[in-house]
This record gives C-alpha cells, structure tokens and sequence, in this order.
C-alpha cells in the first residue's frame, strides 16, 4: 500500500510539521489561559502573513500526511484496495485542503492585509 | 529428573483440510522437554497420524517453528517450561502461512516473496575471475554481518502484524536478506533490488513494530535492516538515478 | 487461538501512533469548520467557546492535546529509528514518547482550568 513516493511524502510532511506542531502547542497552551473567544483569536491572526504561511503550510502537510495515513490503515484493517483506495485517499486530501485551506483564510487573511 | 507424576494439557491445532480445530492431549512431564519433544511424543504415544515439521533438531534447520501460546517459536530450542502457563500448552501451525495439514504450513508464499525482493545474490564476476577480496573489517561487510545466520524458520513472518494485514508485504525474513546483499560489495543486481523493496508490498510498508527482532531465534533485527532499505532507496529516489 | 505476540511494548508504541493518528483526522474537519465559524457565525463560535470552559470539555482537550503530542513525539522516535544510527534503547524511547506527551498536556491542562 506505501510505495516509496508515498512514503517520501510521509516523511517529509512529517519533518516539515514536527517544529509546526511543537509551535502550534505553545500558541495553544499561550491561549487558553483565560478561556478563548473570537475577539481574541482574530486579534492575533487577522491579517497577518506570518500566520497565514505558518498554518497554511500546516494545513497543506496535514492533508498530505492524514490522507496517506488514513489510505494505509483503511488498506490493513478494513482490506480496501485498488480504485477504492486511491479514490479514498484523495477524497481526504481534497476535504483536509478545502476545510483548512479556507479555516486559515478566514482567520487570517480574509478581511485584508493590515 | 523424571517426574512421571505430573502431566501436560497440550492443545494442539488439527486440520485435515478445513476442519481446523484445536484437540487436548495428555502428556507426561519431563525434564528438559523441549516443545518438540511434547509434540513428537503425542505423535509416537497417541495419534501418529498428526503431521508436523522438523530436521535438525539443534535450532539450524529452521523446519520446526510453530505458535506456541500465541508467540511463534522455534519448538526444538523452546523449553516447555519457559513457555507453558499453569500446566497448559497451544499448540499451533505458524501464523500468516497457509496450513496444509495441522502443524505443517505451505512456505511457498515465504519464499517466493525472497525471489519477489531480490533476495538473491547476483554475481558480478564469472568462475574465470579471481576471487573478490572482502576483508572483515570492510564497512558493508560488517553491516552485512548484523542480517546474516537467518535460519528461514519464518518466525519473524509469523509474528509480524503487515504480513497478516497486507498480503503483498514482503516480511522481515525476505527483506532482512536484502539487506545483506545490498551490502554485498560483489553483488550486480543492485538497482533491480531497490526497485524491488520499494513497490506496493515493500520495505516502506513496515510499522517498526519489531515483534520480529523481538521473537527472531537467532537475535536478527529485521526491523533494523528494513530502516536501512528504507534509507537506501530514499537516497536512490532523492538522486533521481533508478 | 490466543495472540500474545502482541503483547510487547512496542507494538503498543505502533497502537498508540496509529490510534491517536485516526483521533487526530477525525477531530482535523471539525476543527476547521469550527474556526471558520469566526467569520460566518462569530455569535455561534462564541457559544461554542464558552462551552468549553466546562471541566468536562477541558478533560476532553487534554485527550486531544495528549493525541497531537503523543503522534508527534512517536512520529520523531521512528523517523529517529529510520534515519539515525540504530539504538538498542527502543523501548526507553518509547516510554519517553508517552512520558513528553504527557507532561505537555498536562501541563495544557493546568493552564485551561
């Protein structure tokens, strides 16, 4: 079910998240003292290209790397193979993508540079 | 010392065609028994009619591997009583392998996957050619030395969990081997080989779940060998020459 | 049949990696929808704000925090295994894994309640 290009894809999203996970755990413990609100996660993302690229490239690498995870594990433990496989991977791809790719627009980039 | 007063449950897996199931024998506890020893006794005292593998009987051969209490062992070098629970044994043919008729497996499947991954050697010079000279202390051989002494008992392919999910997946014992000669400096097949590791069923599909390393008789790592597959052909991809 | 070959610590490091992978993609789409509630439904992504503030949901954001710390610290154990020299202290890694995981989100939890 992995053939090396997907497996080089794996790896490489996973590099590339590593540090981007470790700094979205800080932003997380960083906000949450004090409860979240809409106002306050707008104030730190709205218009800002920093974390546009930063969860941007997020989203790009989780989808990469959810939809090859999800395609080897529904492979192994429910036997889909084939058409059904490929179709299935992508159909994650592309949902990750549309739902992240427009979360990280909406909060960040949406209402204008500032 | 004999003890003949005390006895074994031994569950033993039989199937003589698609009626597997397991039957409970009797049999007398002794000294040093290995689990050989309690299976040919049940063959020899009870029913001779129960079919299972061995060779050597001294852990070279790698004919007499079964599931003993869930774990896959080789059976001549298995002490019942490191293994047996309360008095109890089970007794099965190896996982992951079709059985032909109660303890004994069909290994087609194991070895064809060897050839499946190149597993072979390929000479790089004829018999007219002087010999290639490989000191001890040369690099490779020594990685090489880590995959060597594989016995084929197919234990490791018995306790690995991609094999049972992933019937393309070549297993540890096949590309363990592969290992080895991608570090042999005299081998000629080697872009075929990497092509080889890296399909659907190949080395990239391991879990590093290490029950190989973890039940091998004979100390391999597999797991270790397949990281350095996976290392291998990443290089070759990364430099666009396959 | 029992199948105890597969009680050993560290194919419940592989489990563990592949259990908190499916939460995470599981959880990954409401995540998304919920945040771009901020520009469509801001009052709604309010109300849903001020319900995490229940212990309850905090308990239920230490299991995803533990999750996404969990996947990433074990993701860097195998890519270490792969790609670095081979180390005989598998097992200690992998506890470690688990020890890291739950220290941030612990340490998560102290700062939401």
């Amino acid at each position: 079910m992995l053939t090396l290009r997907l497996y080089f894809a794996q790896r490489l999203t996973a590099i590339i998240m590593a540090p981007l996970t470790l700094g979205h755990l800080v932003v997380m413990i960083y906000a949450v003292q004090d409860g979240l609100s809409v106002a306050e996660i707008l104030a730190r993302t709205r218009g800002s290209v920093t974390w546009f690229l930063f969860y941007g490239s997020f989203v790009l690498a989780v989808a990469v790397h959810a939809a090859i995870g999800l395609r080897v594990i529904i492979s192994e433990w429910l036997g889909v193979r084939g058409v059904m496989l490929s179709f299935f991977s992508w159909a994650v791809l592309v949902l990750l993508l549309f739902l992240g790719g427009r979360a990280v627009w909406m909060v960040t980039l949406a209402g204008g540079l500032q | 010392m004999v003890d003949t007063e005390t006895f074994l449950d031994v569950s033993i897996w039989r199937d003589q065609g698609g009626d597997g199931h397991f039957e409970t024998y009797q049999v007398p506890r002794l000294a040093n028994q290995t689990i050989l020893d309690v299976v040919s006794w049940v063959q020899q005292h009870i029913d001779p009619t129960l079919s299972y593998r061995f060779a050597c009987r001294v852990g070279m051969c790698g004919s007499c591997a079964m599931m003993v209490n869930g774990e896959p062992r080789w059976t001549c070098r298995t002490h019942v009583k490191k293994v047996v629970v309360e008095d109890c044994l089970e007794i099965a043919p190896l996982r992951n392998l079709p059985v032909i008729k109660d303890l004994v497996v069909d290994m087609d499947p194991f070895f064809d996957k060897w050839v499946a991954a190149n597993a072979v050697f390929e000479p790089s010079r004829t018999r007219d050619d002087p010999m290639a000279p490989i000191t001890p202390d040369d690099p490779m051989r020594i990685v090489a030395d880590g995959a060597i002494e594989c016995i084929n008992c197919a234990v490791c392919y018995a306790a690995c969990d991609v094999v049972a999910a992933n019937p393309e997946y070549l297993g540890p014992a096949a590309l363990n081997r592969s290992w080895s000669l991608v570090n042999d400096s005299r081998d000629a097949g080697q872009a075929q080989r990497l092509h080889a590791v890296s399909a659907g069923g190949g080395c990239h599909n391991c879990h590093s779940q290490q029950s190989c390393a973890k039940f091998c008789p004979n100390e391999l790592n597999p797991t270790l060998s397949i990281s350095g597959l996976k290392r291998a052909t990443l290089k070759s991809l990364l430099r666009w020459d396959r | 049949m029992i199948e105890s070959h597969r009680g050993h610590s560290l194919w419940f490091a592989f489990i563990l990696h592949r259990l908190s992978g499916i939460g995470l993609a599981l959880f990954l789409p409401v995540h998304f929808y919920m945040l771009s509630l901020a520009l469509t439904d801001p009052g709604q992504l309010d109300g849903f704000l001020a319900f995490t503030d229940l212990l309850l949901v905090k308990w239920a954001e230490f299991g995803l925090v533990f999750l996404l710390a969990v996947h990433m610290f074990g993701g860097m154990r195998l890519m270490a295994l792969e790609f670095l020299p081979w180390s005989p202290r598998q097992k200690t890694y992998a506890a470690m894994v688990v020890a890291l995981a739950f220290f941030v989100s612990t340490g998560f939890f102290l700062q939401a309640i």
